[in-house]
């Protein structure tokens, strides 16, 4: 049995995979037509890199995804910290309807926000609304929720008496939070900041409705590319890319495996069973 | 305490930006696009896309019901690996999440086109062509790899929580592996199985992207036609209708699979 699934893992992965590696392997290609490698070239990354519209849209995207991934960081732990006092109905009401963009389809969303802002357009009597700010305004609350599913479980592992041990010790309120609870929580925040910066630089479905011709990020601009033929040097980018997330993911691994061997021993020195 | 304030910006936030825009699509679903007049017309109109919306539903139906029997044996094997090889494998499953979802689906247009890849590997070892896409099961095969990695996760991370004393227990009390499996660790990762059923059909269900890419005409989806009301029909409230529709309907599904769990929080997928 054990001997099945390892094979089938491996097959799965081969699966998950393979349409990465057609792309990978186009961004070398010399020819056009994926399907037909014609030889091996670097041409597609100097060609990427001379075209500075692709590139300026790539710098969208990268504005956005930090802009929105810090903003949602900032409030979202606030609002973390803010839950977790909350009791009974509060609470319960609170967290519902931060399930709501989680549960509800992008479409849906994105529709949403979209009907908003042109409401809000007519409203302010504004004629163009869609652009960066509605970009900007949509990705911060799709991200929130993230921020919040990962900064949460920390603050309920986190043991209540440390705040109250610190002020006894000196601290003021101020300093107890900044020197423990932030610092226990961190982990929380980090790895919800990465999830929302990810989530946003590759968010499409959203973005693609509360978007206008002013401001484009990369993914929507790939959307309007799919119709038309199909540029090479946007596989080279996806490499590069590829080759950044994996990088991210791994710094990201580390940390979470850090923060393992760190509250193991924190466990075996003081005892702390949760 | 006062530090319940702390998520006053939030809550103000989330009420502008989740929950009146809600409230405005409310608003156009329930009235005339030419008058602004309230109506019933948008959602009686919706009769007239009812196979549409079938058809969304049995496809991504049947794309999560795959997507659970491959994932299970995944999860499975990754949560029963050291811990190390854990992490690895884990970050193996999100990777292909965090990549551009638009790139990756085209990826399989020119795996399976009737010159792609695997077609030109058939007609070289002298078989006939297949037709692979433009068809029911190549917008499945789009939702199943698409959204594999969604179900997955939330299921290696409620199998690797069973307790493996319960499993010798139920051992020595005389279970064989087939009812320690049927009766111990299938119930316990069943939050899993919701949270990952949810993530899978949600956005299946709601895709435009990967029909429009893989499937034909005949297979159009929901999203699809919400698409077009928005983007090239202009009749926001026919959109407005449907996406209330849709909603509604996923809405259901989720209450009626949160009933199987009790937990609201242990399953969410987090890093």
């Amino acid at each position: 049995m054990k001997k099945f699934n390892r094979a089938f893992t491996i097959l799965v992965f081969i699966f998950l995979y393979i349409p990465m590696i057609v792309l990978l392997v186009a961004s070398f290609n010399s020819g056009n037509d994926v399907a037909v490698f014609k030889g091996f070239t670097f041409d597609q990354y100097k060609e990427l890199f001379r075209d500075d519209d692709l590139l300026s849209l790539l710098g969208n995207s990268l504005i956005i995804s930090v802009l929105a991934s810090l903003i949602a960081t900032i409030l979202g732990t606030m609002a973390a910290l803010g839950i977790h006092k909350m009791k009974g109905k509060l609470r319960s009401a609170v967290m519902t309807v931060t399930n709501i963009p989680m549960t509800n389809p992008d479409i849906v969303t994105g529709v949403a926000l979209a009907l908003l802002f042109a409401f809000a357009g007519v409203a302010l009597r504004i004629h163009s609304i869609l652009g960066f700010w509605t970009l900007l305004i949509a990705h911060i609350t799709f991200n929130l929720p993230y921020i919040i599913l990962n900064v949460m479980p920390k603050l309920s592992q986190m043991d209540p008496d440390l705040t109250e041990a610190a002020m006894d010790l000196g601290c003021t309120p101020s300093q107890a939070f900044f020197k423990v609870v932030l610092h226990e929580i961190m982990p929380g925040i980090i790895s919800g900041m990465l999830m929302a910066f990810t989530m946003s630089l590759d968010d499409f479905v959203i973005s693609y409705f509360v978007t206008g011709s002013g401001f484009v990020t990369l993914p929507v601009e790939i959307y309007s590319y799919t119709k038309k033929p199909m540029q090479p040097k946007i596989y080279a980018l996806f490499t590069l890319m590829f080759i950044a997330i994996l990088i991210i993911m791994s710094v990201m691994n580390l940390l979470q495996a850090r923060d393992k061997t760190k509250r193991q021993r924190s466990r075996l020195l003081g005892g702390r069973v949760k | 305490m006062k530090s319940k304030w702390l998520s006053g910006p939030y809550i103000l936030w989330m009420a502008l930006f989740t929950l009146i825009p809600l409230g405005v699509v409310f608003y156009y679903a329930f009235t005339d696009s030419v008058t602004g007049a309230f109506t019933l017309d948008n959602l009686a109109n919706i009769g007239n896309y009812l196979p549409i919306f079938l058809r969304s539903i049995w496809l991504s139906i049947f794309a999560t019901v795959i997507c659970l029997l491959i994932a299970y044996p995944v999860a499975y094997y990754i949560a029963h690996c050291k811990p190390g090889t854990q992490r690895f494998l884990q970050m193996m499953v999100m990777l292909p999440m965090c990549m551009s979802f638009l790139l990756r689906t085209l990826a399989w247009v020119a795996l399976l086109e009737d010159t792609g890849i695997i077609n030109n590997l058939i007609s070289a070892i002298g078989l006939e062509p297949l037709p692979l896409i433009r068809n029911n099961g190549a917008v499945i095969l789009g939702m199943v790899y698409n959204y594999l990695p969604y179900m997955i996760l939330p299921l290696y991370t409620v199998i690797m929580k069973i307790d493996p004393r319960l499993i010798e227990a139920a051992q020595d009390l005389g279970c064989n592996s087939r009812q320690v499996f049927s009766k111990v660790i299938l119930p316990l990762s069943v939050p899993g199985i919701v949270s990952g059923i949810t993530m899978v059909f949600v956005p299946a269900v709601s895709t435009f992207y990967i029909s429009q890419k893989l499937g034909s005409p005949g297979t159009i989806l929901i999203g699809d036609v919400i698409e077009s009301q928005f983007k090239s029909a202009y009749n926001p409230n026919l959109g407005a209708a449907m996406s209330l529709v849709l909603m509604i309907l996923i809405f259901v599904c989720v209450g009626i699979m949160n009933r199987f769990t009790n937990d609201e929080e242990e399953s969410m997928v987090t890093l």
